[in-house]
């Protein structure tokens, strides 16, 4: 796929080191948060005392309320070998936010989490000379989905309609650009729709503005069907979402490493883009925690590496800091894929590709 | 360049409402699991792509669109394969666009609206992720030649490409299959244009990819399928050879290439490939002989087709113009017409030949085109032999006018007509064709072309003097811009009618939407044949008031049809109307007590036909009682047998009837020979199942007791009342009210059945399948059903003399087939008792399944598929009647009184919710 310039100048920093090694993303952020132990009053603040609904759990909210919780983390990644960390705004549009009243603090809680990933990258940047480190805006799956009804009785209903989506993640969106991030990561989808809403959205805000920064985009695979929850293959998939000129296609969540081998291995023959992958630590135990070692993670993720399959690792729910210096040590050595170059064809898809050569 | 055709893309058209009448009739009546299994149905016969289309005026668009997406979005099944989205309407495209999680394709965008306006949608397909048909169109108009089509194509190409960056490979190129065989000497190259189109166009713009809508190629031969099929499948063989990349097609009319009938691959090419001058004549000749063929006249000598062929020149004057106009003869036309206009005792002016026996001739023309049963190149063939006709004529009529004139009267002028195609359509065959046969008949036609503005129109009507505007149009948007029209006309003080013509057009529309805007006559054409009719009682001083009047009647009439559809029926509350309930005297009436209780069970006479034998054995019996199939078939009610077959009229009239008679007759007699044999060899296996219980009406509910002691409830049936307002002295009917209240103290009984003709329905129609004989396994599936409520209305009159009174009907055959007797057998899933899920109730109570077979799919739809299932009522006051619409507070009852939730009785009830729900 032909090189799209980024008018960002960070931009095309971050684009050049992905040419030159595979790149490290960050680990879990919930589950740090979870290690700080806070309470209510850590989520209100001074500033919410009086909010009419519980604030506990609303983790996006801490970049406000708790800025210093999150630079700490994202500075633990940096200082653990990552080149990139997302910002903390998986949840931070209108929809997502409205379960707890928090609606209209959108803007807000998007430009105060760049912030503190910004902080910690600029802190990084000067304990090392010479080192680059980035911050990808955040974009997660929304809590109502397009392409699924809630109600078992009616299939045609939906609770949520495309220019709402469109809506929510153009007002997050836009946020994000303006407070500067240097990527965008639209992740965790399960729903292909909603994702394509995303990528609606980014494309109306970077005509408007007149910019253009690398896209990332990041799938879920639910289980061992291979299909994303609403259905999806991956090679169906993958042309839902070619058209936005991604600057990378991967998989993270719901399944650890070792099950996402042949999904990866099909979306690395596939993708004009690069390749990404950050799995969980394994799958939840009894207790719905994590037990896998970050020596087994890395082992796995430098094996992808070794076949040539990825250009960025990282890690999704229950990895850490030591997760993701034991993938870095991992993956260091080891040269990036190579994006293939197809042959044109019409890629069409509903639930399963079809390709007319 | 070419392709092989196992690599060819099969886009199915049967989800496309003007390419499936089926779907189109599913989709108007909200049928929506009809509309699924249709999709269903295509995507397992092959289609790689599904098109989807909802375009009928009557229908919101958008909001079609998308619920049925979404509908399909939960049917993995289905939704496996892309989606081609497809409308004339940008905002259903778009709507479309905002429900797929998949890639799909937009069918169409184009250069018709400018330049800007197809960068514009084109850079939101982009930003949609879609695909996109790009059709040959530009702002002069639709491309016919492959020059014009190839120059479009380019043009789109480089500005998609270039001004865009819209990727090459998606891009799809539609360069307009248009109808050859139309008789029209302009037509004859379509398929060649096309063909070197295609392979210029993969040659030249690399990448693209080019698609079609094959039916339109044969449209000339509606009616008759084989000759479609092998149009169909010898211009794939071309196309695809030439390089097209897919085509919306129905899968069930392609055939292979090579097996085409040697004959008739040869006669086809010929109009295809453009070979010779007389193609289309000769396969015309060829379609004939197929039809009459497939229509078992085989067997007839050359001599005795001569004999016949020449026995016409024997009759009457008339006659013998009505048939050389039928047949498209003109070797005698104009000696036939020569002697009609001597016989001036008869005719005493010339005229009166035109209105008289030349009229009636091309009425029958108009009428075999509108069913289906002639081509459009008879059509036009008749048309031709008219204007002979007229010609010879014309001299006389001249002279006629010249001596009137001289002798002061007026003179009448001759016909103006100006027809156009309207503003935003580019669609022209049907107009030409009517424009060739206006002028045939002698009027004169200013044919404007295509696209033509409202005050484009109107200017000219005025300077030519036009006595009448004909408007033609055949995508949904063009039904506006004829609104628009008619707008303008009022505005401008017109008087003269207007004619509205074209494929989305319709009377329905034309009476709402377009009558009502300019009230000096909006009349709707069906088709071409039909035109002169029109044009001559409009233009007629004589006629024309009665026509008018009886027009506007017409349009009235369905107006009030449509509001009343469309019209939220004021409901009454429940309460009101179960207050208006029927009244009955409870201790006087007649409650008749049932020979037996509990079930029994019927199949035919396995042995043979020894009539009915289970009166003598009261007791209940779990072995089946026999009954033979041949008494059955004397209940058969032929009438819906032939409305089956699209011949509609009361049987045994329709036998006779002047245009289906002969048809009708040939199928009624094939019919006979197979109900023979299906009896005779025993194909079918027919079975039924009858149950008497001891019951009482709970307000609108049935308790069904265990014993006459009423100890135990069995089952409870709930039923529905009608809630709209009626005059005091009607009432709000439930079935309920036919059954003795518990508080009254009576016992009183319902019955319930099941019956089918069996498996051996469709295992008998497959056979016939395998062997290619579609004709005889549609008539063996069409008999099923006639034979499944042949058993409904045999074992109704067996209840009925179970339960006594029905031994003392003395009813003819006729009067039992139309139902003159005491009692009901309503069906749920009918008006009466509108839902299905009492069908389920029914198999428990019965045990139906295990007695007889008979199975019930997730929607309650019963297998075997011939098959009917009810209650018996045996109440001396009781009738069939509809339920109609149901307000939300009756909803809720039933939904609480058979302890469901009401979401899901909403669901089952949904066509008859007179509300919206709200959850």
């Amino acid at each position: 796929m032909a090189a799209t310039a980024f008018t960002n100048p960070s931009s095309a920093a971050f684009a050049a080191l992905f040419a030159k090694r595979i790149v490290v993303l960050d680990g879990a952020m919930g589950s740090l948060i979870q290690g700080y132990g806070l309470q209510e009053a850590d989520f209100r603040g001074t500033r919410f005392t009086t909010h009419p609904h519980d604030l506990k759990g609303n983790n996006d909210l801490l970049s406000i309320t708790r800025p210093d919780v999150i630079t700490e983390i994202h500075s633990r990644y940096f200082a653990a070998g990552a080149d990139l960390v997302e910002t903390n705004t998986f949840n931070s549009t209108s929809i997502s936010q409205a379960d707890y009243r928090t609606e209209s603090l959108v803007t807000e809680i998007n430009t105060a989490a760049v912030a503190c990933a910004r902080a910690a990258a600029l802190q990084a940047e000067a304990a090392t000379p010479g080192r680059r480190c980035f911050v990808a805006g955040a974009v997660g799956p929304l809590n109502r989905t397009l392409s699924m009804s809630p109600d078992v009785n009616r299939p045609e209903y939906r609770a949520v309609v495309w220019p709402q989506v469109v809506a929510a993640y153009t007002e997050q969106i836009r946020a994000l650009l303006a407070a500067g991030v240097d990527a965008l990561l639209i992740e965790t989808i399960f729903d292909t729709l909603n994702a394509k809403a995303a990528l609606f959205a980014t494309a109306s805000l970077f005509e408007e503005l007149g910019i253009r920064i690398p896209v990332m985009i990041s799938v879920t695979i639910t289980d061992a069907s291979g299909r994303t929850l609403s259905g999806q293959t991956v090679a169906a998939f993958y042309h839902s979402v070619r058209h936005a000129r991604p600057f990378s296609v991967g998989f993270n969540c719901a399944l650890g490493a070792k099950d996402m081998r042949p999904y990866l291995e099909e979306l690395a023959a596939l993708a004009e883009c690069h390749v990404t992958c950050y799995p969980n630590a394994g799958l939840p135990n009894a207790f719905g925690g994590y037990d896998e070692q970050p020596a087994d993670t890395a082992a796995v993720l430098r094996d992808f590496a070794a076949q040539g399959w990825l250009n960025l690792v990282g890690g999704c729910c229950g990895t850490t800091p030591d997760h993701i210096a034991a993938i870095a040590a991992a993956v260091r050595d080891l040269p990036p894929r190579r994006t293939p170059a197809l042959e044109p064809a019409l890629r069409l898809s509903g639930l399963e590709p079809l390709v007319v050569e | 360049m070419t392709r092989s055709a196992s690599s060819f893309l099969v886009v199915g058209e049967r989800t496309n409402i003007t390419g499936s009448p089926k779907f189109a009739k599913a989709l108007k009546a909200g049928d929506w699991d009809a509309c699924l299994s249709i999709a269903l149905q295509q995507v397992q016969a092959g289609a790689n792509i599904i098109d989807i289309n909802v375009d009928e005026a009557l229908i919101d668009g958008e909001a079609t669109m998308v619920k049925f997406l979404n509908l399909i979005a939960a049917e993995p099944e289905i939704t496996r394969v892309p989606v081609m989205l497809d409308s004339s309407k940008w905002s259903v495209l778009e709507a479309g666009l905002q429900c797929l999680q998949g890639k799909g394709i937009v069918n169409s965008i184009s250069l018709k609206d400018g330049e800007a306006e197809f960068l514009r949608r084109a850079g939101l397909l982009r930003r949609y992720g879609a695909a996109a048909v790009v059709m040959a169109f530009d702002e002069q108009g639709q491309a016919a030649t492959c020059n014009e089509k190839v120059r479009i194509c380019t043009r789109a190409y480089h500005l998609l490409i270039d001004r865009v960056g819209f990727p090459a490979e998606d891009i799809i190129f539609d360069p307009n299959i248009l109808t050859v065989g139309t008789g029209i000497e302009e037509h004859n190259n379509y398929a060649v244009d096309f063909f070197e189109a295609v392979r210029i166009i993969k040659h030249t713009l690399p990448h693209a990819k080019v698609s079609g809508g094959v039916s339109n190629v044969s449209f000339a031969f509606r009616g008759n399928n084989p000759v479609r099929e092998a149009m169909h499948t010898a211009f794939l063989y071309h196309a695809i050879g030439a390089g097209l990349d897919m085509a919306i097609v129905n899968a069930g009319m392609l055939g292979v290439y090579e097996e085409i009938e040697p004959t008739l691959r040869e006669r086809v090419e010929d109009v295809l490939l453009n070979r010779r001058p007389d193609s289309t004549e000769r396969l015309i000749t060829l379609a004939e002989e197929i039809k009459a063929a497939a229509a078992g006249e085989k067997s007839q000598t050359p001599e005795s087709k001569s004999q016949i062929a020449d026995a016409w020149r024997s009759a009457s004057v008339e006659e013998r113009l009505k048939h050389a106009l039928v047949k498209g003869i003109d070797a005698f036309i104009e000696a036939d017409t020569e002697e009609a206009r001597r016989n001036t005792a008869k005719y005493p002016r010339p005229l009166h030949i035109i209105e008289g026996p030349l009229m009636d001739g091309m009425r029958v023309v108009g009428d075999l085109f509108g069913a289906g049963k002639m081509f459009l190149p008879q059509v036009v063939k008749s048309a031709r032999v008219m204007k002979r006709a007229v010609a010879v004529l014309t001299p006389f009529m001249e002279e006629e006018k010249r001596l009137a004139v001289a002798a002061g009267s007026a003179v009448q002028a001759q016909g103006r007509i100006v027809m156009a195609t309207v503003k935003g359509d580019v669609h022209d065959i049907g107009k030409n064709i009517v424009g060739v046969v206006l002028a045939c008949n002698n009027y004169e036609v200013f044919d404007l072309g295509v696209m033509v503005p409202a005050d484009k129109i109107l200017s000219e009507a005025k300077r030519r003097g036009a006595d009448a505007i004909g408007l033609s149009g055949l995508i949904t948007p063009s039904l506006d811009e004829m609104v628009h029209v008619a707008k303008e006309m009022q505005r401008q003080g017109f008087t003269i009618p207007l004619l509205i013509g074209g494929a989305t057009t319709s009377p329905a529309h034309t009476a709402v939407k377009i009558a009502t805007e300019y009230p000096h006559g909006v009349v709707h054409v069906l088709d071409a044949s039909r035109v002169v009719n029109v044009a001559s009682a409009l233009l007629s001083p004589e006629q024309k008031p009665a026509f008018i009047a009886d027009l506007q009647v017409k349009q009235q009439r369905q107006r009030d049809e449509f509001a009343a559809r469309r019209a939220r029926t004021p409901l009454l509350p429940l309460a009101t109307a179960r207050a208006r309930a029927p009244k009955c005297d409870w201790a006087a009436v007649d409650i008749p007590r049932p020979e037996f209780f509990g079930t029994r069970i019927y199949t035919a006479d396995p042995v043979q036909g020894s009539g009915f034998n289970v009166r003598g054995s009261p007791n209940f019996s779990l072995q089946p009682s026999a009954f033979s199939l041949s008494d059955v078939v004397a209940y058969i009610d032929w009438a819906p047998f032939f409305s089956a077959w699209e011949l509609h009229g009361r049987y045994p009239d329709i036998l006779t009837d002047a245009a289906v008679g002969a048809e009708a007759t040939k199928l009624f007699a094939d019919a006979q020979v197979l109900l023979a044999r299906i009896v005779a060899e025993k194909r079918f296996d027919p079975r039924a199942i009858l149950a008497f219980f001891p019951a009482n009406s709970v307000g609108d509910s049935v308790e069904v007791y265990a014993d006459e002691q009423r100890t135990r409830v069995v089952e409870a049936f709930h039923f529905l009342r009608q809630q709209n307002e009626k005059p005091a002295d009607q009432f709000n009917h439930c079935l309920a009210d036919y059954i003795a209240p518990k508080s009254s103290g009576r016992i009183d009984y319902l019955g319930a059945f099941a019956v089918t003709a069996g498996p051996g329905v469709e295992a008998f129609a497959a056979e016939f399948k395998a062997a290619q004989d579609d004709y005889s396994a549609i008539m063996v599936q069409a008999l099923g059903d006639r034979i499944a409520e042949a058993l409904a209305e045999y074992f109704h009159k067996q209840a009925r003399d179970f339960s006594g009174y029905g031994r003392t009907e003395n009813l003819s055959m006729d009067q039992l087939i139309h139902e003159k007797y005491r009692g009901v057998r309503p069906a749920p899933g009918y008006p009466a008792c509108p839902d299905h899920t009492q069908k389920p109730q029914l198999w428990r109570l019965m045990d139906i399944e295990a007695a007889i077979g008979m199975k019930l799919t997730e929607s309650c739809a019963m297998t075997p598929a011939s098959s009917v299932s009810g209650f018996y009522f045996n109440h001396p006051d009781s009738k069939y009647f509809a339920v109609g619409k149901l307000a939300r507070d009756q909803v809720e009852d039933y939904a609480s009184r058979s302890a469901r939730p009401v979401g899901e009785v909403e669901k089952w009830l949904s066509p008859y919710l007179g509300y919206e729900p709200t959850t």
